[in-house]
């Protein structure tokens, strides 16, 4: 009876095991023979896969199994997202190989410490208590802090990782607060029995909006919005740039999740308390985010701004507290971590020997230089500004369409015409690629994996677009809409 | 022919998929990408000859009609079909679709498979605009279209061509994202998606007026009409010569579209509560912009203003119903006022393409386009002159022309709601042959005083036979309308049978 609930977890044991192993095997491994580290790592994510895919607790109903007194769920949303957890994962490994050896970074830190945050994910994704959350979200911010400080000769890096670490404990504080006075207005951990204790108490216990108010100030840290939001493009401009590809694509399914799990499952019968609180942050995330970007010259500080605001957009999808609502959410989350990965990588690619190409300017002319990769990244572009038929239009159309259902008119009509807004930056880049001449002439090489990789994410903004009922339909069905 | 293969699939996806193996081909095999732009372009013609051969003209149903999921979730389908309103309007794309591939065969020098690739993406696209049945795939594409042309304005315009694609982008992006909002509205009030299921649907008239609004921002940026029209000068300007066609003969049209397709039928009361605004600003576009167009020194930007200007005989057209209704019993001429708005954005679909051809051949021989450089042109490019000053003079009105009937079938229903209307739109005739006859003056004919314009060389063959292939265009719906009102007759009635039921109160909402 114990060890098939425990089979629940199996995902979590199997990357824990193999973030293990990776950590020892690189021990008796010689320089030249790290590659070995990044394809055990990819073996790693492949077997996840198949093990979230195939091993159930027999025959347990799948929509919502417990395991470790309750502490612990295995739902389709939780499957969902870790699917994609390893998809974005092992894209971003396969950016990282190569832009690691292009710095001659590449040793086995990166892969431990990132399945270690991966296993922080996973545990966020399935906590159904508050331990779990707390514990899921530690694992995967310290693993995260020492990524930042990744590069530790550079300064820049290294002060991005103080400032994320001061300024995530302080959030993780919070968060605890918050919960201590949840646990002390319930009297449990448990995110049910929460829920109960809430639908019993009504909404005008002090103590529970109190509470409610530390864990949303937690949250909109975690998930980088305004006004929690000031790490960010100090965060993604100061990691080196596989750091913040990182940062920037799996974390995000884990924030949306731990935001879910909170408020909805936990908390669902403040949803009129805290869909405020969010509506107000998702506005001012999207006006500032989409602002602030246009004055970047940066393009990891802009991309960290238009994070900001794309944020903004999955909290949108919260407010109407209604399945299509999340499924919306969700949705925009994942396809958010697939175009953030792209843009990311892309940014790799241009990075010549040790030198990261950090501004807009190195995109100029890269049309000329290249024509498919300019394509990818105008396809990113254009998903990102929300133009259809790029997957982009889909997950913001679907969150306008959450926040009108919610009655929230002229909320969907600033975030329209901030998307505008957000349109003209986005579109600077495609300018510079497209319609500038290119400053270097130099061939843009990389790996065939490295190619491949891209390719497939940069057709995915389109294929995602036009075929995008399937996601959709996934993302909706998580949710049982 | 049976309508068992999906000819509007087809039309749609055959330019969209040629335009990518168009780009596959590469930079180095221009000749190549050429060529099977051009058959990709040709084949799509003969298709949209077949629908229109194949078109019923007596019922106002539509036709050809293909519907499957798209994204079940949400009850979205692909799903496509054609009216009278379509029909024409493909017909036109499909033609242009051939003409800037032509148009651009040697003049394109410069990454010439990513040109002709942008060109044929954006016609499936925007055939997919006008066939659409779907709120949300019109949506799609209506979006979508602007990024081929944002990449062509950028890559291949003037030298002010990146303040004017990324103006003309965030423009049209602007005034649509607020039909969004409206569409998803009709969604969640309907629970579907369909055009024609919000035809019928019930509607406050609070709501409408909202609504209203919602497609008057995409539509009005997009036709343009004053004073959103600021975009499209500088757009035609900085074009490059196909840019400049496709943007005045194709996507103009889609924002007159938009207004009988959306506007008239989803919020007909809203309109007429409203028609005096849309009258008022089609009124000021019509003889406040000739006055504009009269004053400008550069050729494409007078042609680009006398555009605007026309657009005004489109809207005024459309909206003069109500007040048609209103004073007339039964509402004769309404429907005159209807089809001539149709009409006009056929006609000034093929009279504008060719201007811009025109400025064209001039601007590749002396890289200007300021009238003050020309002069004398009659003199050393007598078929060009020829040519030119029938496609001035079907723009300035002339009887026998295209021009006129759409124009004339406008203010003949102008005089049926207000004389004042009739009177002011008429001014047209007036400002549109001062404009257009002046710079005929100025540019063809008179004494040669650039040295530069002595050595200009006549049209060749490819010049000659796109220029004359437009000429006989004009010509034909000029002296032969009825094939073409013909075409959009039973979906007309139907419309103004549809805009005349008020929708508020049907259920007591």
């Amino acid at each position: 009876m114990k060890s098939s609930t425990m089979l629940l977890a199996a995902p979590e044991f199997w990357v824990l095991v193999m973030a293990c192993v990776i950590l020892c095997v690189d021990l008796f491994l010689r320089e030249e023979r790290r590659g070995i580290i990044h394809m055990l790592a990819i073996v790693t994510l492949i077997f996840a896969a198949i093990i979230t895919l195939r091993v159930d607790a027999g025959g347990a109903d799948m929509r919502s199994a417990l395991a470790f007194n309750g502490s612990f769920i295995r739902d389709s949303m939780g499957d969902v997202l870790k699917l994609f957890n390893y998809l974005v994962l092992a894209i971003v490994f396969i950016y990282a190989k190569f832009g690691l050896r292009q710095s001659r970074m590449f040793r086995a830190d990166f892969y431990t410490l990132a399945l270690f945050a991966l296993l922080g994910i996973m545990l966020l994704i399935s906590a159904n208590s508050l331990v779990m959350i707390y514990l899921g979200l530690e694992l995967n911010s310290l693993a995260t802090y020492a990524l930042v400080a990744y590069d530790r000769d550079s300064r820049r890096g290294s002060e991005a990782a103080m400032k994320y670490f001061v300024l995530g404990s302080m959030a993780s504080g919070m968060l605890l607060y918050g919960m201590s006075m949840i646990y002390g207005a319930t009297g449990s951990l448990d995110l049910a029995t929460i829920a109960e204790a809430v639908a019993a108490a009504g909404s005008d216990d002090r103590l529970l909006i109190f509470g409610l108010v530390f864990l949303v100030v937690g949250l909109a840290f975690k998930l980088g919005v305004v006004p929690f939001h000031m790490w960010v493009p100090d965060v993604y401009q100061g990691a080196p740039v596989v750091t913040t590809l990182f940062i920037a694509s799996v974390p995000k399914m884990a924030a949306f999740a731990m935001a879910f799990r909170l408020l909805e499952t936990g908390l669902g019968g403040l949803h009129n308390d805290w869909a405020q609180m969010l509506g107000v942050i998702a506005l001012l995330s999207i006006v500032l985010g989409n602002l602030a970007a246009i004055a970047q010259t940066n393009i990891k500080r802009m991309l960290a701004y238009s994070t900001i605001s794309h944020m903004g957009f999955v909290l949108m999808g919260f407010l109407p507290g209604t399945a299509i609502g999340f499924g919306a959410a969700m949705y925009y989350v994942i396809v958010y971590s697939l175009m953030s990965a792209a843009a990311f990588g892309m940014v790799i690619l241009l990075s010549a020997r040790g030198v990261e190409a950090e501004q807009l300017e190195d995109f100029k002319g890269l049309n000329q230089r290249d024509g498919w990769y300019a394509a990818i990244m105008a396809m990113v572009m254009f998903s990102m500004a929300g133009v259809p038929v790029f997957v982009g239009f889909f997950a913001k159309w679907l969150v306008i369409q959450a926040a009108i259902e919610a009655g929230l008119v002229w909320l969907a009509i600033i975030a329209v015409v901030f998307s505008v807004v957000g349109a003209f930056y986005y579109l600077r880049v495609v300018k510079l690629m497209y319609f500038d001449e290119p400053v270097s002439e130099a061939r843009i090489q990389a790996p065939v994996d490295f190619r491949a990789a891209i390719s497939f994410n940069g057709v995915l903004m389109l294929g995602l677009g036009i075929f995008s009922s399937s996601l959709i339909a996934v993302c909706m069905a998580s949710f049982g809409a | 022919m049976t309508t068992s293969w999906p000819i509007l699939s087809l039309l749609i996806w055959l330019p969209i998929l040629g335009g990518l193996a168009v780009m596959m081909v590469g930079d180095q095999r221009a000749s190549l990408a050429r060529l099977l732009a051009l058959l990709v372009s040709a084949l799509t013609f003969l298709l949209s000859i077949m629908l229109f051969a194949s078109f019923d003209r007596m019922t106002a149903a539509m036709q050809f009609v293909e519907r499957s999921p798209w994204i079940p979730n949400f009850d979205i389908f692909y799903s496509l079909g054609v009216d009278g309103f379509s029909v024409p309007l493909i017909m036109l794309t499909a033609f242009f679709g051939v003409i800037v591939i032509v148009a651009g065969w040697e003049t394109i020098e410069k990454k010439v498979h990513q040109y002709l690739a942008a060109f044929l993406i954006m016609e499936g696209l925007m055939i997919g605009v006008f066939s659409a049945l779907d709120a949300l795939l019109f949506y799609v594409f209506f979006e979508a279209m602007l990024i081929p042309m944002f990449l062509v304005i950028g890559m291949w315009g003037g030298p002010r061509r990146v303040y004017a694609t990324i103006k003309f982008f965030l423009y049209t992006f602007l005034g649509s994202v607020f039909m969004l909002v409206g569409l998803i509205y009709l969604y969640l009030q309907s629970g579907s998606w369909s055009i024609l299921d919000w035809h019928q649907l019930p509607l406050s008239l609070t709501v409408q007026k909202w609504l209203f609004f919602g497609f008057l921002a995409a539509f009005s940026v997009k036709i343009p009409m004053w004073p959103v029209h600021t975009w499209l000068p500088d757009a035609h300007v900085e074009a490059p010569t196909g840019g400049s066609v496709i943007l005045a003969a194709i996507m103009l049209k889609i924002g007159g579209y938009g207004f009988i397709r959306f506007s008239l039928p989803i919020t007909p009361d809203a309109a007429a509560a409203l028609d005096w605004l849309i009258i008022s600003l089609s009124l000021i576009a019509v003889v406040y912009i000739g006055f504009v167009a009269l004053v400008q020194e550069d050729m494409k930007k007078l042609i680009a203003y006398s555009s605007i200007s026309h657009m005004g005989f489109v809207t005024l057209g459309m909206f003069l119903a109500f007040a048609i209704f209103r004073n007339t019993e039964g509402g004769r001429g309404a429907a005159l006022g209807v089809e001539g708005a149709m009409v006009q954005m056929i006609s000034h679909g093929f009279v504008s393409g060719a201007l811009f051809l025109c400025v064209g051949v001039l601007y590749d021989r002396m890289h200007s386009r300021m009238i003050a450089d020309y002069g004398g042109v009659a003199n050393r490019m007598p078929w060009f002159a020829a040519l030119a000053v029938l496609f001035f003079m079907a723009n300035s009105g002339l009887p026998g022309t295209s021009g006129f009937v759409g124009e004339f079938m406008v203010i003949l229903a102008a005089f049926q709601a207000n004389f004042w209307y009739a009177f002011l739109a008429a001014l047209t005739l007036i400002l549109g042959a001062a404009y257009s006859l002046w710079l005929v003056k100025r540019v063809i004919f008179g004494e040669i005083t650039n040295p530069e314009v002595a050595k200009l060389k006549d049209v060749n063959a490819r010049e000659a036979l796109l220029l004359g292939t437009l000429a006989a265009a004009v010509l034909l719906v000029g002296l032969w309308p009825e094939p073409l009102v013909n075409l959009m007759h039973a979906s007309v009635d139907q419309l103004l049978q549809h805009i005349q039921q008020p929708k508020f109160n049907v259920t007591g909402i």
